[in-house]
């Protein structure tokens, strides 16, 4: 009776609205990173220096260079990462969004994979889009690249993911960024192992669909176990 | 059965029971202790191949053993903890950690120990080696996650998180770790690596096995009871019990 | 914790918590709490500062698990019905929810999009009551803070939920705005709804009974 009074209070469902909430979020995240830019593009400054520095270190041989540049590249891309990952989170945390995110009806899980796609387009792929230049400046072979950009086309989104549950759960602490790679860091040894090998075994024509396919198999690992992981730790931290 | 689960669930009863098992486990240790050191660092008769030097893996391989199924203790106890939302299994995912990480730096340092005289060199990028030094990092993060969040639910119950991603990530860890070893370097030496072990060398090393592994208990146990009474310090029990000793 | 509920009892509660156990670090804030609330009904949680009154409300809401205690949505426990219970629930707490680099519009178009159901009144039209019409387009960080208190509150219009749970709504609101989120909570409360508040104001709701809840 009070119900049938009372007309906000029509409960019409609208199928398949997890979908739209979570194209929402991520369209939300994007428009946000789109305003502020440079939380978003320190990293891919921070990634290009960081492998500029080792000719300057090492030495601009082109040999050494050459042999050096899958690590170099990759452990780059790895702390450029890192750092981005200690945004994914922080803003919703401050101004109370991530509240409403854990109160949504819609599993936490979806929208917080939903955030961490956006995060991955603004910060995964404009690394791998920098790359190429990056490359040439250690002197890889157009061979090695392309297969560098294939390890970091698998590799950066299993990062993404497993970043997001460190993310989460060192969300309200003041000093996270410290914390966050010392979780984080030792998990991303698996990844880096299989990338930098399968580029540095291309280089010396040995055939790495075996290593591509662990990483894509991380990766699928990862996008099945981490998203509930991440909402769970974030339903902890929250509080 | 039942109500001995659920006693165990109160801290009261933990406290007590935790007690009783103490002097038990203790005993057991020490009488390991003394016949394995004795049997392995006395009388097993010296390596034909590495000498005395292999007298090491007497506290090695326990230590090894043991680093890694610490981390397994804490990942059952995180369990436990986050389905049936029993307390006391966050004490003992609490208190194992110090443990688990001082195995883990033992078997480290004596692996290095053992590495000079056979590889020349404290430190090789041993597959064993290095997935030790990467359980390491795991109980560090572990550690810091734990003490940098303020209330102890919420750290109690995200570390308890942290110790499940890690679990899922150990064998993949260790496996990835042995492919890069045989990658970059062909099948080196290994302290495991005998194919048989005279019974005068085995028994002393089970021994000791045993005598880590009650070791690592009384300790826990230990250091439960103190965690408990720090938890439990405002409940009547804590202070009856403080006023009567 | 002293008595309230003088409403009619014989209508099952929407919101019902028994003995809530409340710690934060070493200290206890409440222990056997219960409480309920009802339809039509508008409950003031009172208490001094450090009582607890925002950890209450947080439980509430399930952003904060409670040591010990049950909640019930409709009688059934709220961890059995999570879906229902928070498409039916609003909360406005300290932290406003508010993107500062989004326009109020969009804002909460993306609170729109998380509900699971169809919108109660368009984005427009609530920021419209809330007397926001001029400035429906301003990233929300131009805004004042009344302005973007009011951003929130016109979340509770959007969402359509039966339970509005509300942490100090009325901070930086002023005279006027006061009175006019004061009556939309009562046209809220005679329309069926319930709200839980916080306020270290005094609450005039003129039209409507105000029960008080005291944390000691």
């Amino acid at each position: 009776m009070v119900e049938a009074s009372h007309k906000l209070y029509v409960k019409k469902a609208v199928p398949a609205s997890a979908w739209r909430a979570c194209l929402q979020v991520l369209r939300r995240d994007l428009l946000l990173s789109l305003r502020r830019r440079s939380e978003f593009s320190n990293p891919l400054f921070f990634y290009v220096i960081v492998v500029s520095l080792f000719p300057l270190a090492i030495s601009p041989a082109p040999k050494t260079l050459q042999m050096i540049a899958p690590g170099v590249i990759w452990v780059a891309a790895l702390l450029a990462t890192l750092l981005a990952l200690e945004h994914l989170f922080r803003s919703d945390y401050d101004d109370g969004s991530l509240e409403q995110l854990v109160l949504s009806p819609h599993p936490l899980a979806a929208l917080v994979f939903a955030k961490v796609v956006a995060h991955w387009l603004v910060t995964g792929l404009p690394l791998l889009l920098l790359t190429p230049m990056l490359a040439m400046f250690l002197h890889l072979s157009a061979q090695q690249t392309s297969i560098l950009l294939l390890t970091l086309f698998l590799g950066t989104p299993t990062l993404s993911l497993l970043g997001a549950v460190g993310a989460a759960l060192t969300v309200g602490l003041r000093n996270r960024g410290l914390l966050l790679a010392l979780l984080i860091l030792p998990l991303y040894i698996p990844v880096l192992i299989f990338a930098v090998a399968s580029v540095v075994n291309a280089g010396v024509g040995v055939v790495v669909t075996g290593q591509l396919a662990v990483l894509g198999a991380l990766c699928v690992l990862a996008l099945c176990l981490t998203p509930v992981t991440t909402a769970a730790a974030l339903k902890v931290t929250l509080t | 059965m039942w109500t001995f689960i659920h006693k165990l669930g109160s801290p009261k009863h933990c406290y007590r029971i935790a007690g009783y098992f103490i002097p038990y486990l203790g005993t057991i240790s020490i009488v390991c202790f003394i016949y394995g050191l004795v049997g392995g660092l006395i009388l097993a008769p010296a390596d034909y191949q590495q000498g005395d030097g292999f007298r090491i893996i007497y506290v090695h391989v326990p230590s090894a053993f043991l680093s890694l199924s610490v981390y397994m203790v804490m990942a059952l106890s995180a369990t436990v903890s986050l389905i049936w939302r029993i307390k006391m299994a966050d004490v003992i995912t609490k208190v194992s950690a110090p443990l688990g990480a001082t195995f883990t730096f033992l078997a480290l340092v004596t692996g290095s120990l053992w590495g000079k005289p056979m590889w020349g060199t404290y430190w090789v990028w041993d597959a064993r080696l290095t997935s030790e030094l990467i359980l390491l990092f795991l109980y560090v993060g572990y550690m810091a996650l734990e003490s940098a969040l303020e209330d102890r639910h919420m750290a109690a119950r995200a570390s308890n998180i942290l110790v499940l991603v890690g679990v899922v990530n150990i064998p993949i860890i260790h496996y990835s770790v042995v492919w890069w070893n045989t990658l970059h370097q062909g099948a080196s030496i290994s302290l495991l690596n005998k194919p048989t072990i005279a019974p005068s060398m085995l028994y002393p090393l089970l021994a000791m096995l045993v005598a880590f592994m009650a070791f690592f208990f009384a300790v826990m146990l230990m250091r439960a009871r103190c965690e408990i009474l720090l938890r439990e310090q405002k409940s009547n029990w804590v202070k009856e019990l403080v006023q009567t000793t | 914790m002293n008595g309230q509920n003088n409403i009619n009892t014989e209508v099952a509660p929407l919101l019902n918590a028994q003995n809530l156990l409340c710690e934060r670090g070493e200290r206890v804030l409440f222990a056997n709490l219960s409480l309920s609330l009802y339809a039509h009904q508008a409950l003031h949680v009172r208490g001094v500062n450090g009582s607890g009154k925002t950890s209450l409300l947080r439980i509430l809401c399930g952003l904060l698990p409670a040591v010990e205690g049950e909640i019930y949505w409709c009688g059934r426990d709220v961890r059995h019905c999570q879906h229902e219970y928070r498409a039916q629930l609003a909360y406005v707490g300290h932290k406003s929810g508010i993107k500062a680099e989004l326009t109020a519009q969009e804002n909460l178009r993306t609170a729109q999009m998380l509900l699971a159901h169809a919108p109660a009144c368009s984005p427009t039209d609530a920021l419209d009551r809330l007397g926001l019409a001029n400035v429906i387009n301003l990233p929300c960080g131009l805004l004042s803070a009344g302005q973007q208190q009011r951003v929130a509150l016109a979340r509770l219009l959007v969402s359509g939920a039966r339970v509005w749970i509300l942490d100090e709504p009325f901070t930086a609101l002023d005279q006027n705005i006061v009175a006019l989120v004061s009556a939309l909570i009562v046209e809220h409360v005679q329309a069926g709804g319930a709200v839980m508040l916080t306020s270290h104001q005094v609450v005039a709701l003129p039209g409507i009974e105000l029960n008080y809840f005291t944390l000691n």
